[in-house]
């Protein structure tokens, strides 16, 4: 036998817990809040940094949170507490009720691997809500008209989708392109902004 | 994206995962009304060191130590002040030693460990709170594993004079 250890009332230690997060949060001790959000197109992982928004994840498709959250603190910071992130939730709800056509948080590059990719991913935001482009357009607009098929991987290794908007972005020659949630999201967002699909 | 799995666990899972350890030693070592401050600093503090702790880090005993650290600081800062009447009142109070405001029954046996000398004390709130062995609590207090197992047996040894049911020295 040993000593006893004490006993806790339930739920004391995470009400603590809780304490810690917003307490480290407004003393700027993390790198990253991070938040779950439910919406239309499935739940999705967002991480959040001083910059602005880092990461928003469809869960089923990155390997769950912690799949997606391990990733993210061993490329950015492992000081990455969960927290309520209300103005990047009420964007989203806003934006899915159709009643959003741009996001008013930053972005933060920090988890995107190249500058190309990241000359894509800009020109990509600068699609208008409800409108298209192409691969080749793109790849154009980033500077490389030649690399389309490359444009295509980087939109495809987007780390905020939704908010980045490729689904906006489709095959030339009236391909539909894929999507790195899997193309039903791609048709779902589309159809969300009103686009006109010849598809 | 492909995942990276090698590193620190993000801090959020590791909070989680070892509040209730840290909390119940804390309770052992400070007492319940002081642990909830200890905690806070505990994991403020911890999360200071994280971003640069190597990432094949024991990271339970890790965060014991730090807590182990801020009980000490508990524990000199009280003695330099003297104990308030409202305190000794409370400890006098069998009324207040169950139920109604939390305490549990295994009060009694952490509050005699706290009136040990403090090496006993800490390496019994390691030991039987935080479940910490030996090498890690020879680890976490800078001293030799026999140290910590003498001290153990020590103190051991003044609560079986005072209470029935503590175990026979490891």
């Amino acid at each position: 036998m040993s000593l006893p250890r004490p006993e806790l009332d339930p739920g004391h230690a995470a009400a603590l817990a809780a304490r810690v997060t917003a307490r480290a949060a407004r003393e700027g001790l993390v790198a990253a809040t991070y938040a779950i959000v439910d919406s239309p197109v499935g739940r999705l992982v967002a991480v959040v940094t001083p910059v602005g928004l880092a990461r928003l994840a469809y869960e089923d498709f990155d390997g769950g949170v912690d799949a997606v959250l391990d990733d993210v603190a061993a490329r950015l910071s492992p000081a990455i507490v969960e927290g309520p992130l209300d103005d990047l939730r009420r964007e989203l709800e806003e934006y899915f009720a159709g009643r959003r056509r741009a996001f008013g948080l930053p972005i933060d590059w920090a988890l995107v691997r190249t500058p190309f990719t990241q000359g894509v991913l800009r020109a990509t935001v600068a699609i208008p809500f409800g409108a298209t482009s192409t691969y080749r357009d793109i790849a154009a607009a980033a500077g490389s008209p030649a690399a389309f098929r490359a444009t295509g991987n980087a939109l495809g290794s987007n780390p905020i989708p939704i908010v980045v908007p490729c689904h906006r972005v489709l095959g030339s020659g009236g391909r539909f392109g894929g999507y790195t949630g899997g193309v039903g999201r791609k048709r779902a967002l589309l159809a969300i902004e009103g686009a006109m699909l010849a598809l | 994206m492909s995942a990276v799995t090698t590193g620190l666990p993000p801090f959020q899972r590791f909070l989680d995962a070892h509040a209730g350890d840290v909390l119940r030693y804390l309770v052992a070592s400070v007492g319940r009304h002081d642990a909830d401050d200890a905690f806070q600093e505990t994991f403020i503090a911890a999360l200071r060191a994280y971003p640069r702790l190597r990432k094949d880090s024991n990271l339970r005993a890790w965060v014991l130590t730090i807590a182990h650290n801020k009980a000490l600081d508990h524990h000199r800062a009280r003695a330099r002040r003297p104990v308030p009447v409202a305190e000794i009142h409370d400890r006098a109070d069998p009324a207040a030693a169950d139920g109604a405001d939390g305490i549990d029954a295994s009060g009694e046996h952490w509050e005699r460990v706290r009136a040990l000398p403090p090496r006993q004390r800490e390496v019994l709130t390691l030991r039987y709170a935080a479940d910490l062995t030996h090498a890690e609590i020879a680890l976490a207090l800078q001293c030799t594993e026999a140290a910590a197992r003498r001290a153990a047996a020590d103190g051991l040894k003044t609560l079986r004079k005072e209470l029935p049911d503590v175990p026979a020295p490891a």
